[in-house]
Order: structure tokens, then C-alpha cells, then sequence
């Protein structure tokens, strides 16, 4: 509601704070970001040589930055399509609200609570290829002794984006299941009546209005996978062999252990492009939906 | 078959997959708990999935020794950083959804953007600037950070809250010679509890997990957070799994807690502010 002269002010003033700290630690923070990424500062002392988009050329150009990239690909295909299934399959079940469905949705929505750094310490472990699963795997006859889990370049991924999708398939869980509550039980039932089975009630009238729900679970999800750093750090730190090495790794060790601050800046730069490219367009998205 | 005799068959497979996922998600809890209470011989690779021969306190008593001060660091940054982040945003999410300035809409969603942001984007002139003003290595450049990056969610969970509540309220309030800040005071505050509480335990448990910020910005162990504490024992107690877990158990008590107890809340924070950075 509109208000005049006095309390407009006031209402200004009391807001002004808050819009200036967000504008000198976000917006003029990004800008400085910015600005020592076209420099050529290294070491601890900073320099202010502006050498263009050069660091930018570099890390296109360089090996680790590119498998970063693609690790970070990797990562979120494993990652969304866990989450999206584990999610759904999930929802449904809790959706026919069956007894002990309160118990089950607080089971599976726990590991939100829990940091990175704690659940990491865990899944390092049981994915220790001493223990863990292997010893699991042994019970059950299987001579699985040759299987490295963690330690091997070509599965070390799947290991991390499980820990991953464990620690927030409870989430795109409720996502879901908040998306199921707005099908309304009349059209359920209807459809019931015209003799359709649960899987085909499932299918063909609560599937399709979920894509808002599935859509925006992605921009979530893939929003969290491209700046990784707490699990990745804790589990591999980007091992074996930059099998799990995400830009979010590479920013940090060039930075704070190599004292490449151009570089850093640059990568940061990077990630905030790749957020933008998929925050901006589903804000305009959802904006135009909710119109 | 029947349709009851179906309708009783379906059940019983969703309960089985419902089971199998249940497994799935328990079996870290259990690592932890199980491994935690054993004597450090028992706490092997060899004996990881069998239950302690006997039970011992020992990797307990270990963990807290090295994430006491890391404990309580976490504590003295997230209680008062969860109360201004709170704060911050009740006030300001009254103002925006109450008390429309000309142009608040668009300083909004300028300050909005600031939860969208990875945080590596900031992070180096960041450092630069806790290193100026003196704070850097400080739980005090802790709190400011999470209080200044709480701004956006906060303010959009209030403002949000706050836009349900009938403008009549602010209408009574003049009638009766009330101003902006009184009327917020009088009768805008005592009425915003339930998301006071979304809200607190949105921030607290993100600031108590929080890790990449506290690697960065604390470099002693007098100032260290919990999170980076736990990592530095996983880094030095290699292979001492009995206190590695007794220790992961230790750092994410307080918000298992607050989840146990006050689960439904957490919830309502976590769909509303699930693009945060």
C-alpha cells in the first residue's frame, strides 16, 4: 500500500542498511571479482595490472579447468537424475498415504539438517574400498575385494553424487509431494470411476501438473551441483586423479593454497555466469506462470 | 483377484520399496552411532558392520577434546547471527510488504538476486576486506558475513509472511496515532512468530553448517567453527573411525535437535529458501 511523505521516508530509511551492505558485498564485491580477474595478480601482494581477459583464455585452455567442466556435466546429470527418481518414486509412495507415512517422509528428509562436512565423514568411509560396501558385498558371497569405490578414478564420481543424493533426495521429495497435494481428489476420482488403475491415475492425470515441480527442482538442484565445494572437499578433495575435481575446488586451491588471486577471481566469475544462465531465465519463467 | 485382495498387494509393495529406501537412508546413521560407541581396536575397516564387542565412551570423550572450542565458536557465531539475521529481515519484510516506498519493488529484487549468487564470486574480495577492517580470522567477520547474506532470504520470508496479514491492521494502528515503527512494534511483531521461528532455524542451521566461509575466513583454532574443526580431525586422526564419527554425531547434534523437535518449521524454510547460495 501506498504511503505519503513522513513514513515513505522512514520506511526507506529503515530499508537503506540492508540495500546498502548487499550492494557493497554483492554487487560491488562481484564487480571487484571481476575486475582482479582481468589482472595478472598472483602471489600474496596484490597487483593491479590489467593484462584483459587473459586469465579467461588460460582456463578455457587449461586441462584441469576443462575436466572441471565436464566433471561438473557429470556430476549434475548423476546427481539430478538420483534426486528427480528417488524424489518421485518417494512422493507417489507417500502420497497414497498409508499408515507410518509421517514417519517415512521425516526418515528421508533428516539428511537436510545435517552439513556437508558430516555427511561426508561418513560416506568416505563406507565407500572405503577396505570396508564399506565391498565387506557388505562379501556377506553376500560376492568376491568384490577388486573394487576401489572411492579410490577409483572411473567410479569415485557415482560415489560422491550418491552422498549427494542422499543428503537431498528428501527434498525434491517434498517438492513433490507439496506439487501432488494441488491435484485435487475430485479429478483423482473421476478418473477412478472412468475405470482407470492407480498407476494410470498416476500417469496420466498427476505426472503431467507436476513439470512446474520438476522444473523448478532442477533449477535448484543443478544450482547446488555447480557450486559443490563442503562434500567434494571432505570426501576427495577432487581426487583420484581430478576424477571428482569441480570449479568450485579448483577455485579454492588455486586461491587460498597458490595464491593465483586472478585466477580465482576468474573462476568465480565463471560459476556466477553459469548461475545466472540458469537462475535468470527460470525467474522469468516462473514470473510469467505465476502472471 | 479381487479389488480389495489387489488394493492389499500394492500396499505391500509400496511398504517393501518404502523399507529398501528407509535402509538406504538409515545406513550413515547407523555407521555413526555404531562406530562411535566402540573401543578404537573394535573400530575397524574389518569389523565397520558388526556391533561393538563392548561399549565404549572413548571416541566420544576424544571428539570433544578436539571440537569443544570448535563447539562452542558455533555457537557463539550462530545464535547471535540467527537473531540480527532475523531481525534484519522481519523489519525490513514490513516495510517492503506494508509501507511501499517508490522504487522498493526494484531495490527488492536488486537485493533478492544477493541469495542466487555462488558465493566463490565474492569470496576473494571478501577476504580482502576482513583483512582490512581488522576482523578477518574473527568470529565477529563470521556473523557479519552470514547477517549480511541472510538478508535476502530473510527479508523474502518475512515480506512474504507479512504481505498475508490484512492492511486493516495497519489501518487500526494510525486511527489510533500510530507510526511506521510502532505499529511494526505493537502489532506487526507479537503476530510474526511462526515465522520468526521458519526462519531462526532456516539461518541456524545453515550457518552451523556452513563450511566454505569458515574455511576462508578462519585460520586458528580458536576461531574455527565446528565444521572445519570436523575436517581437521578427519585429517589428523586418519583411521581413528570411533572418533571421526563420535565427532561427525557431535557436530550435527544441535540441528538434528532443532529437526527432531521443531521438524514441520524446518520445512517451510527449507521451500522457501531452497536457491539460496
Amino acid at each position: 500500500m501506498k504511503r505519503s511523505g513522513k513514513e515513505r521516508w522512514l520506511s526507506f530509511l529503515i530499508f537503506a542498511p540492508s540495500v546498502a551492505a548487499v550492494f557493497i558485498f554483492v554487487y560491488g564485491f562481484i564487480g571487484w571479482s571481476a575486475f582482479i580477474s582481468l589482472t595478472d595478480w598472483r602471489g600474496l601482494i596484490p597487483s593491479y595490472e590489467i593484462v584483459g581477459l587473459k586469465q579467461y583464455a588460460s582456463l578455457m585452455a587449461h586441462p584441469r579447468f576443462q575436466r572441471d567442466m565436464i566433471n561438473t556435466g557429470v556430476f549434475t546429470l548423476i546427481f539430478l537424475a538420483g534426486n528427480l527418481f528417488f524424489g518421485l518414486v518417494l512422493a507417489a509412495l507417500l502420497d497414497r498415504r498409508l499408515r507410518g507415512t509421517n514417519f517415512f517422509r521425516n526418515l528421508f528428509m533428516f539428511p537436510m539438517a545435517v552439513s556437508f562436512v558430516v555427511s561426508g565423514t561418513v560416506w568416505v568411509w563406507i565407500f572405503n574400498p577396505n570396508s564399506g560396501l565391498n565387506a557388505v558385498f562379501q556377506l553376500f558371497g560376492f568376491d568384490s575385494g577388486k573394487w576401489g569405490w572411492i579410490t577409483d578414478p572411473k567410479m569415485a564420481m557415482y560415489c560422491v553424487a550418491m552422498a549427494a543424493i542422499w543428503q537431498m533426495a528428501g527434498f525434491t521429495m517434498a517438492q513433490y509431494l507439496a506439487g501432488m497435494k494441488g491435484v485435487s481428489d475430485d479429478i483423482r476420482e473421476a478418473a477412478r470411476i472412468d475405470g482407470a488403475g492407480e498407476v494410470q491415475v498416476f500417469r496420466h492425470i498427476i505426472l503431467p501438473q507436476l513439470w512446474p515441480v520438476t522444473v523448478g527442482a532442477i533449477v535448484v538442484l543443478s544450482h547446488i551441483s555447480l557450486k559443490i565445494f563442503d562434500l567434494i572437499f571432505v570426501m576427495t578433495q577432487g581426487g583420484p586423479a581430478r576424477a571428482t575435481d569441480m570449479p568450485g575446488i579448483f577455485m579454492f586451491e588455486t586461491t587460498f593454497r597458490g595464491d593465483f588471486f586472478a585466477r580465482g577471481a576468474a573462476i568465480g566469475i565463471v560459476m556466477l555466469i553459469m548461475a545466472a544462465l540458469l537462475i535468470i531465465p527460470y525467474l522469468v519463467y516462473s514470473r510469467r506462470m505465476d502472471a | 483377484m479381487n479389488s480389495l485382495g489387489k488394493k492389499q498387494l500394492s500396499d505391500g509393495v509400496a511398504y517393501a520399496i518404502l523399507l529398501i529406501f528407509a535402509l538406504f537412508f538409515v545406513l550413515p546413521v547407523f555407521v555413526m552411532l555404531n562406530t562411535s560407541l566402540k573401543a578404537l581396536s573394535d573400530a575397524q575397516n574389518s569389523t565397520m558392520w558388526s556391533f561393538p564387542a563392548q561399549l565404549s565412551l572413548a571416541g566420544f570423550i576424544r571428539a570433544f577434546e578436539k571440537l569443544g572450542s570448535g563447539l562452542l565458536n558455533s555457537l557463539f557465531l550462530t545464535v547471535p547471527a540467527t537473531i540480527l539475521s532475523s531481525l534484519i529481515g522481519s523489519i525490513n519484510g514490513y516495510c517492503l510488504s506494508k509501507w511501499k516506498f517508490k522504487g522498493s519493488n526494484w531495490l527488492f529484487t536488486m537485493v533478492l538476486f544477493g541469495m542466487f549468487i555462488p558465493y566463490q564470486s565474492i569470496l576473494i574480495p571478501l577476504v580482502n576486506f576482513m583483512q582490512k577492517v581488522g576482523l578477518y580470522n574473527s568470529l565477529g567477520s563470521l556473523i557479519a558475513v552470514h547477517v549480511i547474506y541472510g538478508i535476502p532470504i530473510t527479508t523474502l520470508i518475512f515480506r512474504n509472511y507479512y504481505a498475508t496479514i490484512p492492511d486493516e491492521l495497519v489501518e487500526a494502528g494510525r486511527i489510533d496515532g500510530a507510526g511506521i515503527v510502532s505499529i511494526y512494534w505493537r502489532i506487526f511483531l507479537p503476530i510474526s512468530l511462526p515465522s520468526f521461528v521458519v526462519v531462526a532455524i532456516w539461518q541456524f542451521t545453515n550457518i552451523w553448517n556452513e563450511f566454505l566461509f569458515a574455511v576462508t575466513l578462519t585460520s586458528s583454532p580458536e576461531t574455527q567453527p565446528v565444521t572445519v574443526a570436523l575436517q581437521n580431525l578427519s585429517g589428523s586422526m586418519i583411521s581413528q573411525w570411533d572418533t571421526q564419527m563420535a565427532g561427525a554425531i557431535i557436530a550435527s547434534a544441535p540441528c538434528l535437535l532443532i529437526y527432531v523437535l521443531l521438524g514441520k518449521y524446518f520445512v517451510g524454510g527449507m521451500l522457501a529458501g531452497s536457491v539460496k547460495g
